[in-house]
């Protein structure tokens, strides 16, 4: 049981998918200028997850070794494919807000990395438990990201405005370099504040953020990279 | 033809993909660490966003519009880039090897680059008419070689200075970026000046 807890709660803080592992940065920089954007997204991205998690743990058998990568893709594409259905259907709000992003969680590393280094070796119960927490850390730090920047460079919290900051809001917060900027402190203040030491090599195969999703397929760029650092 | 120009000169400067609609940050975070990776990995890109957008334009609108299949976008765009792009380099390993040798290191990379999933969607959504999707997914890719290069130059100089431990890596690279994110306001507006 214990066992089970830390599967679920690993993916929450000690391997934040995306301030530690920072994985899937496109959608959190580009989807976090509003906290219901950020949610939208994160439970999207969850369900994805969830699924895709599920059903490779339940096919690992059946993938052959060599194509399985597509074969993820393909599973990847269909979920997404229905997660977009949905969405159009009962929440075209978040669906018109996400836009391009929602069919761009196919190419999520988050999704295809946990395929890759979790769901193809464990039971289908730990898989769920990883995606569930995975899910969790990801759509928190959506959120997180998307409240400092919503409340700064808004002036409003979920659409609620705060007193002072709404009459002065530094609206550049909610524009591309904003994105950049929040990202770049919140991973710092990670860095600063958590068991997480940064890495003395952020640019060997594990610092790459494509790191994940190229896996056995051969990081080429890393490895041409790594070779130089040895030599 | 001004149309044309003006559709290319904005996704390269005012939506630029990277640095504007945070499309392929992966690769900008990855692969921008010295000058010549950066060209070889934008190279890449280019040539597969273009050869993605002719492939993905005809089958959207001759294949799965006129059968209701519209929904089906997302698994056919996905799967006609991943093949796209091993039979690219099936192709370019057997017949253009000096190519292959400079691109090829990088193309595995561009499966799961969401800018060139990300023009061929944009493309449609866009309504945009096959010669317009092509100039669109030339601008956007010569806007990812842009910002990479552009960038590579920054990180280079970054690294040198000596930044406290927690910044150092990831954290100055990112705010570099929102920097060099903040100079490219500076072409608002320059567009709709020349060719308003």
């Amino acid at each position: 049981m214990n066992n089970k807890l830390k599967v679920l709660t690993n993916g929450i803080i000690k391997e934040n998918p995306v301030l530690v592992l920072v994985l899937g940065a496109c959608p959190v920089l580009a989807t976090t200028t509003q906290a219901s954007n950020a949610l939208g997204m994160g439970a999207a991205a969850t369900a994805v997850l969830l699924c895709s998690n599920v059903f490779i743990s339940l096919l690992r058998k059946v993938i052959p070794d060599k194509v399985r990568i597509p074969c993820y893709i393909v599973l990847i594409a269909s979920f997404v494919t229905i997660v977009q259905m949905v969405l159009n259907a009962y929440v075209y709000s978040v669906y018109d807000a996400l836009g391009i992003f929602l069919p761009l969680i196919v190419v999520n590393c988050i999704i295809l990395g946990r395929a890759e280094m979790f769901a193809n070796k464990n039971s289908v119960v730990d898989s769920a438990l990883d995606a569930i927490g995975m899910g969790i850390g990801f759509t928190l730090t959506l959120f997180i990201m998307a409240s400092v920047r919503e409340i700064f460079g808004n002036g409003t919290w979920y659409g609620i405005p705060i007193p002072v900051l709404a009459d002065n809001p530094i609206s550049i917060m909610t524009m591309a370099p904003g994105g950049f900027f929040v990202f770049g402190v919140l991973i710092a203040l990670v860095n600063k504040f958590g068991k997480h030491k940064p890495k003395k090599s952020d640019f060997g195969c594990e610092g790459c953020p494509s790191a994940a999703a190229c896996g056995k397929l051969g990081c080429a760029a890393c490895d041409e990279e790594r070779k130089e650092a040895e030599a | 033809m001004k149309e044309l120009i003006v559709i290319l000169l904005t996704t390269v400067f005012i939506n630029n993909y990277v640095l504007q609609q945070f499309l392929g940050i992966c690769p900008f975070l990855g692969v921008s660490k010295k000058v010549d990776q950066a060209t070889g990995m934008s190279a890449a890109v280019i040539f597969v966003m273009l050869m993605a957008t002719a492939v993905t334009w005809p089958i959207q609108n001759f294949v799965l519009n006129p059968n209701g299949l519209g929904y089906m976008q997302t698994i056919v765009f996905i799967l006609v880039i991943a093949s796209l792009v091993q039979l690219v380099e099936i192709v370019l390993k057997k017949y253009i090897p000096a190519l292959h040798a400079s691109l090829g290191v990088y193309l595995p990379l561009i499966t799961t680059n969401c800018a060139v999933l990300g023009v061929c969607i944009s493309n449609i959504d866009s309504e945009y008419t096959f010669i317009q999707a092509i100039f669109n997914s030339l601008g956007a890719g010569i806007g990812f070689l842009l910002a990479m290069v552009l960038f590579a130059g920054v990180r280079s100089r970054v690294e040198e200075n000596n930044a406290p431990a927690s910044i150092k890596g990831l954290p100055i690279t990112l705010i570099s970026a929102a920097i060099l994110s903040v100079s490219f306001f500076g072409f608002a507006g320059v567009i709709d000046n020349i060719f308003g």
